[in-house]
């Protein structure tokens, strides 16, 4: 289990929720997790053809997972995930 | 750099006595005040951000500071934006601004763009200027910030806000990723809410603000690790700072080995919203009602579902008899409970969320539904002047 954290934009997707728990082995197993409690999450954080939209930004820990193996990334269970959102108020 | 390559100018005594605070740190002494003033530094917007980071600048005097915005002051503004003052509603932004900062610290120049930053202009503007700071409101100038500062090979203080969560990076493609590394393409129109949508603490701007003005000073001393490569998470409410690692994408279009955008770009196109963070949101033409049209069909006792977008919390601020409330985030799922053969009229706030509600139930087929253009805030103003504007 590994906790995500859930960033404002997207917390309405998300029950409200600021961080979740998730299971999983990779990274893209703790988001199917996600999208699992959380349907309306899917169309937000995956295309139509199951790809990370580019949009989305994930990192596990510190790194980019694009830096590190993507949605096969695997996870241990001290592990942070954060999804980073593009946001553009000022 | 070329200013502040040369930092030959000389300090005044009353210059020496402003800055004295400043004079006994080492890290910036006589030398570094001297770059200071030989400084120029570009703010893009003087809003929440664009406030603090220009009053701060002025105040450790970097000598030469632009401001760019074409707005004015408004009363909504003074909850976050403090280089305004209430004597200044209705004032152009980077006049109210240019007086703050000159009485602030008369010895610096102050040059004001009162204009929109474009693909047009953004290469003029920002000639003169070693460093640009990125205080907007909105993804096309934000794109258009980043490309200009990677084709012409300037520092990009990047800073960005949204109800309380902050983002803070130093993008300089010369040294690391730029802003389309980490952003290669924006998010869909409707996924972000601005801050006149969505909201924003009014202190947030002035802690990313602040921080984008210690990276700017950090940057013309020379001095510290500056924030190239590492992007910066603010949660004001887990009182939370995050540091994640950016890498510089090979495939970048702008900075990248092979880019494919090598001059400026139309951006409100590139991001399928307009550029500023418009406070009135309209549905295109034939889609819109005007407040005044809407009431006179009410009043002839015309059968119209009025459906309320907005979240329940804003019902207590304002309200019009008889809406239903269908917040914008519950109603693709909720869609079931309208009826194409009725008509119905959305609104929120101001007509940006009831816009994309419109496109939703448009998409879904129906055809005799309305967005009430300029949203309950242009139904106060036209048709009940009872209701607040928020």
């Amino acid at each position: 289990m590994v906790t995500l954290r859930v960033p404002t934009p997207l917390r309405p997707y998300a029950g409200g929720q600021s961080q979740v728990v998730v299971a999983g082995d990779t990274v893209g197993d703790a988001l199917a997790s996600l999208t699992g409690q959380y349907t309306a999450l899917q169309p937000h954080l995956f295309t139509p053809d199951g790809q990370l939209r580019q949009y989305v930004n994930l990192f596990l820990n510190d790194e980019d997972i694009r830096d590190l193996q993507g949605l096969a990334t695997p996870l241990t269970a001290s592990d942070r995930l954060m999804l980073v959102p593009s946001i553009a108020g000022g | 750099m070329s200013a502040t390559m040369n930092p030959e100018v000389p300090l005044s005594h009353e210059e020496i006595l402003r800055y004295s605070r400043h004079l006994l740190i080492p890290e910036v002494g006589l030398e570094g005040q001297k770059k200071l003033k030989a400084a120029a530094v570009l703010v893009i917007g003087t809003g929440g951000l664009g406030s603090p980071v220009a009053l701060y600048l002025a105040a450790a005097g970097v000598g030469r500071i632009g401001l760019v915005d074409f707005d004015v002051v408004d009363e909504s503004n003074l909850q976050r934006q403090v280089i305004h003052g209430t004597s200044g509603v209705g004032v152009l932004k980077v006049e109210s601004a240019r007086a703050r900062m000159l009485d602030l610290n008369p010895d610096i120049q102050v040059d004001v763009y009162n204009e929109a930053f474009t693909s047009e202009n953004a290469f003029r503007i920002a000639e003169p200027y070693d460093i640009i700071i990125d205080g907007t409101d909105n993804f096309p100038t934000r794109y258009l910030t980043n490309d200009l500062c990677v084709l012409t090979g300037k520092a990009n203080v990047y800073g960005s806000i949204f109800r309380f969560d902050g983002q803070l990076s130093v993008f300089d493609a010369r040294r690391g990723p730029c802003y389309r590394c980490l952003f290669p393409e924006p998010p869909p129109p409707g996924l972000v809410p601005s801050c006149a949508e969505g909201g924003v603490l009014g202190v947030l701007p002035g802690t990313i603000g602040t921080l984008q003005a210690t990276e700017a000073l950090k940057l013309i001393l020379g001095i510290g690790e500056p924030l190239i490569g590492r992007l910066m998470l603010y949660d004001a409410l887990s009182s939370s700072f995050d540091f994640v690692n950016l890498r510089k994408d090979p495939d970048c279009k702008v900075c990248g080995a092979h880019p494919t955008v090598t001059e400026l770009i139309d951006y409100e196109a590139f991001c399928g919203v307009p550029g500023g963070d418009h406070d009135e949101g309209s549905a295109g033409a034939g889609w819109d009602i005007e407040p005044t049209e809407l009431a006179k069909r009410l009043e002839r006792g015309d059968a119209i579902r009025l459906i309320d977008v907005r979240e329940p919390h804003e019902l207590e601020i304002s309200q019009i008899a008889g809406a239903e409330l269908i917040p914008l985030g519950q109603f693709a799922a909720r869609m079931s409970e309208l009826d194409s053969a009725q008509d119905i009229v959305l609104f929120c706030k101001a007509g940006t969320r009831s816009a994309r509600a419109l496109e939703i139930l448009a998409g879904a087929g129906f055809r005799k539904v309305k967005n009430l253009h300029g949203g309950i805030n242009a139904w106060a103003r036209e048709v009940d002047p009872s209701l607040p504007i928020y």
